[in-house]
Parts: structure tokens; sequence; C-alpha cells
């Protein structure tokens, strides 16, 4: 284990979680990487591989992994908001899709948590293969958060700046 | 006729199955795993969502080649409900063609685990058909 994981950082960190999140489960199965993020915001890419077409015709990404892609983006646009850890449950996802993605591009997945009440967090967000102005799809969500955190033995997932 | 259809290679990569068909649509189904998984032992919503809406293309297909049609499909949007969490066992997902037009139609599609009448998803797509 590398000696930055053990440290918990003091604030949700979009950056440093990655390095967990991205290790296992689904995200880390469609190869999701971390690539920017700010106050509110995150971005993930979704690189462009083989098996995840969506459509025998042409080499272009399937939907259902940018749904994944903004989903997981969703989630920690939502922490990074909070400053911490606390686990949300996708409540409902809505994905407008404009236009295919360019063949073998890899999509990344801009969103931003414009708000959050004490049970539920709203976020919104783009799809784009290169520009921003020009996006794959545009995503409106909101989740609920959720009490427990079943992965409070992970201590690079605990931020410190809890508010709650 | 179920067992005709082809799915994506993204359906196939993440271990969607054809399981059977109910009143002529398919019913998919995935079984949890590691590829599947976001929280421990529960689905991502992600992986959820990508059941739903290779389902409600199933669907589409079933019904556009029992009408003789094979168009290209595209999609136009797709809005999940989450209902439950999709615990650690298989899930199973089936579409319905609300309507199908000439140059677009719309499908609804639920996603369950024990209980079919108790759905932990559903979906609403739009599909542009050229």
């Amino acid at each position: 284990m590398q000696p930055a994981m053990t440290t918990p950082p003091a604030r949700f960190d979009a950056r440093e979680a990655s390095k967990w999140f991205f290790r296992h489960g689904h995200t880390g199965w469609l190869g999701l990487r971390f690539t920017d993020q700010g106050d509110n915001w995150v971005e993930l890419e979704l690189p462009w591989r083989e098996d995840l077409l969506g459509d025998r015709s042409r080499p272009v990404l399937a939907s259902g992994p940018i749904i994944s892609l903004m989903d997981m983006a969703s989630g920690m646009a939502i922490w990074q908001a909070s400053g911490s850890f606390n686990p949300v449950a996708t409540l409902d996802l809505r994905v407008d899709y404009q236009r295919p993605a360019r063949e073998r591009a890899s999509v990344r997945g801009r969103v931003e948590c414009y708000r959050r009440t004490r049970s539920a967090a709203f976020v919104r967000g783009i799809a784009h293969d290169g520009d921003p102005d020009d996006p794959v799809a545009h995503v409106a969500g909101v989740f609920m958060t959720i009490g427990a955190d079943p992965r409070q033995e992970n201590p690079a997932l605990q931020g410190g700046g809890g508010d709650e | 006729m179920s067992n005709l259809l082809e799915l994506p290679a993204y359906a196939r990569s993440l271990g969607i199955m054809v399981q059977g068909d109910d009143a002529g649509m398919p019913v998919l189904t995935v079984d949890f795993g590691p590829m599947v998984e976001g929280r421990p032992q529960h689905f991502h919503g992600g992986a959820t969502a990508g059941l739903l809406e290779t389902a409600g293309y199933a669907a589409l297909r079933t019904a556009l080649l029992a009408a003789g049609r094979d168009p290209q499909l595209k999609p136009i949007n797709i809005t999940v409900q989450y209902l439950a969490t999709g615990k650690s066992k298989p899930t199973f997902a089936i579409g319905r063609i609300t309507r199908l037009g000439r140059r677009n139609a719309n499908v609804a599609v639920e996603a369950w685990q024990d209980d079919r009448a108790r759905p932990i998803a559903t979906a609403v797509m739009n599909i542009l058909m050229v």
C-alpha cells in the first residue's frame, strides 16, 4: 500500500478516491479514469475499448457504459461538493443522447452537483469526446443519501470534513 | 425467437444473457459478480441501467423482426428510476413496447430480482429508427 493512502485526506478528494474506486467492481471493469475536478464537479474518462461496442455496424462506445460513467461522475461530484464520502443511491438518472461518440473515441463525463439538501442531491452534466462545447450527451439526476457507510473500513474513503 | 437475438458486444462482455421469453419478449439476465458491483455486495447503478437498456433494445429488435423490419437503432434518451438496491443475486429485465412508430419507438423496461412484481428499477427509452 502506498503511504498516501494510509492517511485519510482532510476532505473527500476525487483524485485520491479514484485510486480506490476504479481498482475493482463495475467501474474497475470499465476502466474508468480520473481526469479533473472542481469544488462541486468531477470529470472522469471512459477509455475506448473494443468490447464495449453497442452497435454491430460501427466502432462506437455503447450507451450503457456511458450511463455508468455519468452515474459514477455524479456520485463523486456529490462527495466533492459535500466534502465527505457518504454513500448515495441513484434515484433518477436521465441521459439525452445528442449524437454518437466518434469512432474509437474515449468519452469523458463531467458532472456538477448544483444543489444538496439533507436527503437529496441534484446533478447535471455532459459527456463529450474531446470538445466540451459539442457534447455527446446531457445528463440530469437525483440521488438520495444513505445512512450507513459500508466502506468505513477503507481509510481513503473517510472524509474528515463531514458537516453532518 | 429470442435465441435469434444477437446482444451487442458490451452486453455480452458484461455477462448479460437471454434467459427466455415472456409473451414473445426476451427476458434478459445478469448474474451478480465483480463486473456489476458498485457498493460492496450491491449492483452498480450503471450496470443496472446497462441491463435495462439492453433489454429495451432486445424488445424493440424482437418486435421489429416480427414486423419484418431491420432498421438501425439510435438512442434518443433514457430515464432510469431506481426503486430498490440491487443485491448480490441475479437480476432480470424485460422490455415492453409502448409505442412503435415509423421513425421512433417508446419502450418501457423493468428489472427485478426475486419477485417480478417488485421491480428494483424501471426505464423509459425513446429510440430512433433509421
